[in-house]
């Protein structure tokens, strides 16, 4: 939903970022306003992921330049956990199994690790359950996967479940949502799509970045950004999507040979 | 008890066993050093028998010495064990032999001794003896607090189809010293699952030794150790297959902080008697500390060509990609590495018997309130 009198959520201008000596992120600009879906697509290789890591506080990531402004405050000097509890949320494309961690009372920590930072009182196991069980329906997902390690020989779509749980109990204001379509069957991404849409309201905003349209069936996009060599190229609304679907990435080539020919205008 | 002549140049312990301790030119002692036993008080410490006044769980009695005399020793020559120094000080030493036999399905039993403060040397000595079909959970319990050495040595005898669930939680100090032998013979169709897990002790030599007398058996190894501080744990776990079809899934965890050291040797014995045998061994150490040191070594004999034996070895610290992940979730990185670390020990102690949880394991072992 476009509301041009909507607060700013996440304005990044100008990012940079490297991977050890390889720089990845060359000037991306973006402006999220609360209530809006933003998507961004583009080939492997393209940044895409990399910008979604960066967002989060990705260690392996370092930014060269530019700036990112959460609500209004410098998103980068904040550690991964502290922009968690502020509302900004990574939905992994690889979620991480992690053995010997129960599933439930990790989920239990990170919800009170927000609430606390949101002046909430921390859920005890009792009061926890309860929300978990309500919150459980977002993603149709079996009560058992509770009582496993983190996400521990769960399949590609329970993995992916598990991260739209967690989005659930965070209730974050940013939700960046990292190739959550992957590896999902049509059931399983139908699941995930409907707990994405019930989620998303006036007062967040969403990100999501994929490859493919066949999310963006689903959840309808607001905007859509084209991405390639580190920068976002083209901006459009949902047609956008569609375009790519039907024509491919081919013309991101032309484009870009086109800018590396007139470096002048690339700014 | 023999006291220390004043002009013996021997330690005390070394005149008890009737030989000098086991040095580092030894292969078996290369990273172990024995020096904290030197200084150990010359005494012998009164055991007290854990079963005493308590009344036997169902499917367990005791044996009499005339019934458990020629079983003695037996899980000890059939592991190789009867030589080993340990195993002669607490001969030495003469402890009294708990003796007890299992038939059927018997209920739980814990065995807990605690050397606390006293100083010197308490010896203990368990010998089971499971009959043919018959199961048990059992729990042994060592725990000191003081500058002692506590010498346990248990002996078991599984006949064909029992089931032993045989966990051992010690948990030390930085005075005090354990010295553990865990002997078990095997006979077909038998089923061992021992977990060991240790933690606070200055010094611990842990040997958990197995024979499958003629294969066919199934033997499931667990252990955890951890040292902090100047602490030293050595384990030296010993599996020989002696016939065809035997089975061995064993996980050893280390978790290494300050300058702590810890030793591991797997030795696995597989005989050209043996063919089919299936044998794993996974070695994990987590190193948290730049001064701590890990030394983890297979030795595996393999000589039947028909057989499947896996090994691997791993030291490593927290994964930053787990960190990472719990991070994202507004779990700070002090918080998300103690959870890695629970979970990584718990793999180990949710092994052990039923009965553990009321000694709180991971939260002792963690020093906190876990």
């Amino acid at each position: 939903m476009i509301r041009s009198d909507a607060p700013v959520l996440l304005e990044i201008n100008d990012l940079c970022a490297r991977v050890e000596d390889q720089p990845i992120l060359k000037g991306v600009n973006l402006t999220i306003r609360s209530g809006e879906i933003h998507a961004v697509m583009g080939r492997n290789g393209s940044g895409k992921s990399t910008l979604s890591k960066v967002l989060a506080g990705h260690p392996a990531y370092t930014v060269t330049a530019g700036s990112v402004l959460y609500r209004g405050e410098n998103l980068l000097e904040l550690a991964p956990e502290q922009r968690a509890r502020t509302g900004l949320f990574l939905g992994f494309q690889y979620p991480v199994e992690i053995a010997g961690v129960n599933n439930l009372e990790f989920l239990r920590v990170a919800t009170n690790a927000r609430r606390t930072e949101q002046g909430l009182d921390e859920l005890d196991t009792f009061a926890f359950e309860d929300l978990v069980r309500e919150r459980l329906g977002v993603v149709q997902m079996d009560p058992a996967f509770l009582e496993r390690g983190l996400n521990e020989g769960f399949s590609g779509g329970e993995k992916k479940r598990n991260e739209i749980l967690q989005m659930a109990l965070l209730e974050p204001l940013v939700a960046i949502l990292d190739e959550t379509d992957s590896g999902l069957d049509i059931d399983a991404l139908r699941i995930v799509a409907g707990g994405v849409n019930q989620l998303a309201g006036p007062d967040n905003a969403t990100l999501l970045v994929t490859h493919y349209q066949r999310l963006l069936d689903l959840i309808t996009p607001d905007y859509v950004h084209v991405m390639a060599a580190g920068r976002i190229l083209r901006t459009g609304g949902k047609d956008l999507a569609l375009e790519l679907e039907r024509d491919g990435y081919d013309w991101v080539d032309q484009e870009l040979a086109r800018l590396g020919a007139e470096p002048a205008e690339v700014g | 008890m023999p006291l220390l002549s004043v002009e013996s140049q021997l330690p005390w312990l070394a005149e008890l066993a009737g030989a000098p301790l086991p040095n580092r030119r030894e292969e078996a002692w290369r990273f172990t050093d024995l020096a904290p036993l030197r200084d150990l008080e010359p005494t012998l410490l009164p055991v007290v028998d854990p079963l005493g006044g308590v009344p036997l769980p169902k499917g367990v009695s005791r044996l009499d010495p005339a019934e458990w005399a020629p079983l003695l020793d037996a899980s000890l020559v059939a592991t190789g064990s009867e030589a080993a120094w340990p195993v002669g000080l607490n001969r030495a030493a003469d402890p009294q032999v708990l003796a007890l036999r299992v038939t059927g399905e018997a209920d739980p039993l814990e065995l807990a001794w605690d050397a606390g403060s006293a100083k010197g040397l308490a010896a203990l000595r368990v010998l089971l003896v499971l009959e043919p079909g018959s199961s048990l959970d059992v729990l042994q319990v060592v725990n000191s607090s003081g500058a002692n050495c506590t010498s346990l040595i248990t002996e078991v005898l599984l006949a064909e189809n029992a089931r032993l669930n045989l966990g051992v939680l010690a948990l030390g100090h930085g005075m005090a010293s354990l010295l553990a032998h865990v002997a078990v013979k095997q006979e077909p169709g038998s089923a061992l699952s021992c977990t060991t897990a240790t933690a606070g002790w200055g010094l611990v030599r842990l040997e958990p030794r197995v024979m499958q007398s003629a294969g066919s058996a199934q033997t499931r190894l667990r252990g955890l150790q951890m040292v902090d501080g100047q602490q030293l744990a050595d384990t030296h776990s010993f599996m020989s297959f002696g016939g065809p079809a035997g089975e061995l899934d064993q996980v050893h965890k280390v978790v290494a902080n300050g300058s702590g050291r810890s030793v591991f040797n797997g030795a696995v014995k597989v005989p050209q008697a043996a063919q089919q045998t299936n044998a794993s061994q996974l070695s994990r150490s987590l190193l948290l500390s730049d001064r701590a040191r890990v030394d983890t070594k297979p030795e595996l004999e393999i000589v039947a060509d028909d057989v499947k034996c896996a090994h691997g070895a791993t030291v490593s610290q927290l994964q930053a990609n787990e960190l990472f992940y719990l991070q994202s979730r507004g779990i700070g990185a002090d918080q998300a590495a103690h959870l890695l670390l629970r979970g990584y020990c718990d793999e180990v102690l949710r092994e052990l018997p039923a009965m553990a949880s009321a000694w709180h394991p991971l939260a002792r072992l963690l020093g906190d309130g876990a």
